[in-house]
């Protein structure tokens, strides 16, 4: 009698037990899914920042920079060069000073250089990647610098040149070039919620 | 207006001017080196080049606030400079000059290369001279001054 009792004992707890776990697996890929989603959302706000063409001005797949909104070829036949900043006699730093010269029209910034060939953001034809393409070679460590997300997150909140992009200084007409869509703080506040998430990207090609 | 003490051809000027102007232009204008052109003023062309710490510079679009305390070099100094020197003679040698406007900017932006690169190649001479323009065509014979001076550095 008290073994049939036990054994019944035994069975319901066993049941609400396989209910509970069930429940909690469910709940957990639930909340992946929804991290998940945020994240990738997130991505998303990052993306219109790094396609934007204060940035993806100098992450070319070309021989050369870009400039302008239009994002045509830098004038003056200015090119890569091997370590992005250009060559003897014809270096970005030959113009590109520690600022932005508002009375000449030439941006400027420390270490002005171009973002190596790992981090393209465009094709040779200058056509901008997809998200997930882009997301792809950001969170490649073998191409990214070797960065995990706390550095990106460190990255687009400090860098120099990530910063400029806010304060891109007057055209040669004087008028004020266009920063990227969102917010230099909203764009650290997708970055944070992005790693947090762990850096997901986008399916696709 | 501001006073900046600027280091030019090894020593110290002194010019009051505004913050916002160019560099050519406080070279030509405040202290009469007029070696340096101006040709585009969008340093499209190059005639403006001096030498900022070493570096091919383009003047005119660079304030003078933003040249702080680097050493600037002049086409009136640039014969004081082993390779330089090397430079102008073959110039001379070559018979580079038509004109004449652009060639002062073209042997600054040569001088770097020099420098940087003994044994320049034909791609490294159209890469680094592609910023210097010549209205008179004289590419061919700046090409060879280039490679006659690179000889003779050995």
């Amino acid at each position: 009698m008290h073994f049939r009792l036990l054994g019944r004992y035994i069975f319901v707890v066993l049941i609400i037990l396989t209910v509970w776990i069930s429940f909690s697996i469910s709940e957990a890929a639930k909340s992946t899914r929804e991290n998940q989603a945020v994240g990738l959302a997130a991505w998303e706000s990052i993306y219109s920042v790094l396609t934007s063409p204060r940035c993806i001005n100098c992450h070319t797949a070309t021989n050369y920079p870009q400039q302008g909104d239009d994002r045509h070829r830098h004038f003056a036949n200015v090119i890569r060069g091997p370590e992005g900043k250009g060559v003897a006699g014809l270096n970005c730093v030959s113009c590109h000073q520690e600022r932005n010269a508002d009375s000449t029209g030439v941006p400027g910034g420390h270490n002005w250089h171009l973002a190596p060939l790992s981090m393209q953001w465009q094709d040779l034809n200058d056509r901008t990647l997809s998200s997930s393409a882009v997301c792809r070679a950001v969170t490649d460590r073998s191409r990214n610098n070797n960065m995990d997300g706390a550095a990106l997150l460190k990255h687009h909140t400090e860098e120099q040149l990530v910063l400029w992009a806010w304060n891109p200084g007057r055209r040669p007409d004087g008028s004020l070039r266009s920063p990227p869509p969102i917010s230099h703080q909203e764009f650290v506040a997708a970055t944070r919620t992005w790693v947090e998430a762990g850096t997901p990207c986008p399916k696709g090609r | 207006m501001a006073t900046f003490h600027l280091n030019i051809n090894g020593s110290e000027k002194t010019v009051d001017v505004d913050p916002s102007t160019p560099l050519l232009w406080v070279l030509r204008e405040e202290l009469k080196l007029t070696g340096t052109k101006y040709g585009c003023g969008i340093s499209a062309c190059g005639a403006c080049t001096v030498h900022v710490a070493g570096i091919a510079t383009r003047s005119c679009v660079v304030p003078v606030e933003l040249v702080g305390d680097r050493p600037i070099v002049t086409i009136e100094a640039i014969g004081k400079d082993p390779v330089g020197r090397v430079v102008q003679n073959a110039w001379i040698e070559t018979d580079v000059v038509q004109c004449g406007y652009c060639q002062s900017g073209q042997i600054m932006s040569a001088v770097a290369l020099l420098k940087d690169t003994k044994k320049p190649t034909d791609k490294n001479i159209e890469e680094s001279m592609g910023g210097n323009l010549c209205r008179c065509a004289t590419y061919v014979r700046i090409r060879e001054a280039i490679k006659r001076a690179s000889q003779q550095l050995g």
